[in-house]
């Protein structure tokens, strides 16, 4: 070959390479940039879990928790309010929390570890706005069968008591029951089971 | 020779000044018949200029930070000299933005602008217009009011949607478990550095796009084809500067009065430009009554609403918003029809497109509002007993606005059309 022809394929390999070798350098590059933009150190601690006393709570009444920045609702049930969770179940889109909504260990009728009291985040799963909690049963403005429960003001979806959604609401699952467990009679920790910790 | 010609020589030789000057200004050739639907691209650039500008000045002494936002923003309000004049022409500026955007895009669908050979005018416009929302998207939560707060979690939700890596992406999006101030913190760089640059660059290509192809106008006749044979100037052409630059000065001036009207007599505009619920501090705690994007993204928002879950999954909704603004893209190429503008295009074409408005104006209006807002249908109806009727209303519109583009190809291909004129008419 003489010194003025072009070796094209010989270009188009070296083109090739240096674009591969490249491109690897490229994510390579990319990784420590995507990266710190996921939680810091510091957010992932604050999102550790929470100790709530819980003995103090009045029958029928709601707590308000922050954990990880969100609403956890801990509500004392009544017995009353248990019986209604039953009545309800053909007003449900998923009356028996086959979604995975819950840990399994709260995949049961009341969602919860001890039927008394209700441990869910308080985020609807439309689109992640606060419902508001409405205990009031058979209140006029949510149209008098009214159960209670939890009413979203924003796009009016409605959860029962337990945290299940009920039909033709926009929002598709169940509230979440966040992973926790019970330190002592009193004290439940949440954001955290047996399983972690 | 003049000092002043021998500075210019003296650049040219070095940077080609006084060509790039010729190329897209003095010796730019727009066809002569452009009407009033041509002043929208002259004024979104104005408005780019004055966010950039405002933008400056309210980063002076905006706080980019969860406990002192909203505060900061109060400071400029009250206490900065001017700083409330400076703030309201950004707000105001935002949404002026969309106007004039919005009119520019449907100057487009009324003369084929979008059509061979602009695709790519039209591509990268639209590029243009997804940055602008991005843009507005984040600067939205940077005042950290109440409504900042709750529309960045629902929109930053609506990624958790996406299959299999949706939680994960929010996540990252957020940086944290919730809207929180490492959320305002990036949204602020994206607000001011990342996206001012891409948007900056992009009207950069759309104007050099623009100006390689040639201007439609409202005739859609190619002006470029009967050209003078001495000169090789198009017959139907004038030069941007003067006749154009002194018509968009006219523009320009309508404008800034009507700008200024905003800004001096009706900054919040009823709360369709800055709502109501943004004056409260945002609290992760408390979601407000109603939650409405502002009136621009409203559109989207509707047809999100409308399309019911699947599976358990909010995907579908997410993905036909996505799809609305997305299939803009493709218009080039779903217009079969032989004549670009809609002065010579048939009854077909023209129903199609008043539909289409109308839709948009309904899915906006219905997006502002609750899905209450005009009642339900009677307990006892079949299929429709109790459902809203204002979703029923955006679930119609919502298909008629992607009928629209989808069936383009095939009503633009049978409908008739008037012959196109060889000149632009007066």
């Amino acid at each position: 070959m003489s010194q003025d022809q072009v070796d094209t394929s010989k270009r188009r390999f070296l083109l090739a390479a240096t674009g591969a070798v490249g491109g690897v350098a490229a994510a390579g590059v990319a990784i420590p940039f995507v990266g710190s933009m996921l939680p810091s150190a510091k957010a992932k601690a604050a999102g550790a879990p929470i100790e709530v006393d819980v003995s103090k709570l009045e029958p029928g009444a709601q707590l308000t928790v922050e954990w990880r920045g969100k609403p956890v609702w801990i509500v004392r049930r009544t017995p009353e309010m248990i019986a209604q969770l039953d009545q309800n179940a053909d007003k449900l889109s998923d009356p028996g929390s086959e979604a995975q909504q819950q840990p399994e260990y709260c995949k049961n009728k009341t969602r919860s570890l001890k039927p008394e009291y209700l441990v869910v985040v308080g985020v609807c799963t439309h689109l992640g706005c606060s419902p508001t909690f409405r205990a009031d049963k058979g209140a006029a403005d949510l149209g008098g069968d009214w159960p209670g429960g939890y009413y979203c003001p924003c796009h009016g979806s409605r959860f029962d008591l337990a945290g299940r959604v009920f039909k033709n609401v926009p929002a598709p699952v169940n509230l979440v029951v966040p992973p926790h467990r019970y330190v002592s009679d009193a004290v439940l920790l949440v954001g955290a089971d047996s399983k972690e910790s | 020779m003049s000092q002043v010609e021998a500075v210019r020589g003296w650049i040219d030789q070095r940077f080609p000044l006084t060509a790039m000057w010729k190329e897209h200004i003095s010796e730019y050739y727009a066809p002569k018949n452009f009407n009033f639907w041509y002043y929208f691209g002259s004024l979104a650039l104005l408005v780019l200029v004055l966010q950039i500008l405002t933008g400056i000045f309210l980063t002076m002494n905006y706080k980019p930070d969860a406990a002192n936002a909203f505060a900061s923003v109060e400071y400029i309000m009250r206490d900065v000299s001017f700083g409330w004049l400076i703030r309201y022409m950004h707000s105001t500026g935002a949404s002026m933005f969309f106007v004039v955007v919005y009119l520019h895009m449907f100057r487009a669908l009324l003369y084929g602008s979008f059509r061979a050979p602009r695709e790519l005018v039209w591509l990268v416009g639209l590029g243009i217009y997804l940055g602008l929302m991005a843009e507005a998207f984040m600067g939205y939560l940077l005042p950290w009011g109440q409504m900042s707060y709750w529309g960045a979690q629902v929109i930053v939700n609506l990624f958790s949607a996406v299959p299999f890596v949706g939680p994960d992406l929010s996540l990252w999006i957020r940086g944290d478990y919730v809207v929180s101030d490492a959320t305002l913190n990036r949204f602020f760089a994206f607000h001011v550095i990342a996206l001012p640059i891409v948007l900056l660059g992009l009207v950069v290509v759309h104007i050099i796009a623009l100006h390689e192809v040639g201007s439609n106008n409202p005739d859609g006749v190619d002006i470029k084809k009967i050209k003078d044979p001495a000169t090789g100037i198009p017959k139907d052409g004038i030069p941007f500067h003067p006749y154009y630059t002194v018509k968009d000065l006219v523009g320009v001036s309508v404008f800034l009065i009507l700008f200024s009207a905003i800004i001096f007599f009706a900054p919040e505009m009823g709360g369709y430009f800055l709502e109501a619920n943004n004056f409260i501090p945002a609290d992760p705690l408390k979601t407000p009554e109603h939650i409405a994007p502002v009136w621009y993204f409203t559109p989207y928002y509707s047809i999100l609403r409308a399309v019911p879950p699947l599976f358990g999954s909010q995907f579908p909704g997410v993905a036909a918003m996505g799809a609305a603004v997305v299939i803009f893209a493709a218009l080039p190429w779903l217009d079969r029809s032989p004549v670009r503008s809609i002065r010579y295009k048939g009854p077909v074409f023209k129903r199609w497109l008043a539909a289409f408005v109308v839709v948009f104006v309904i899915l906006g209006y219905l997006g502002i509002k609750p899905t209450g807002v005009w009642g339900t249908f009677p307990a006892g109806l079949p299929l429709l007993g109790g459902a809203p009727v204002a979703t029923l209303v955006a679930q119609v519109c919502t298909l008629v606005y992607f009928a629209f583009f989808l069936l383009m190809p095939w009503y633009t291909a049978r409908d008739t059309f008037k012959p196109v004129p060889e000149r632009v008419t007066a």
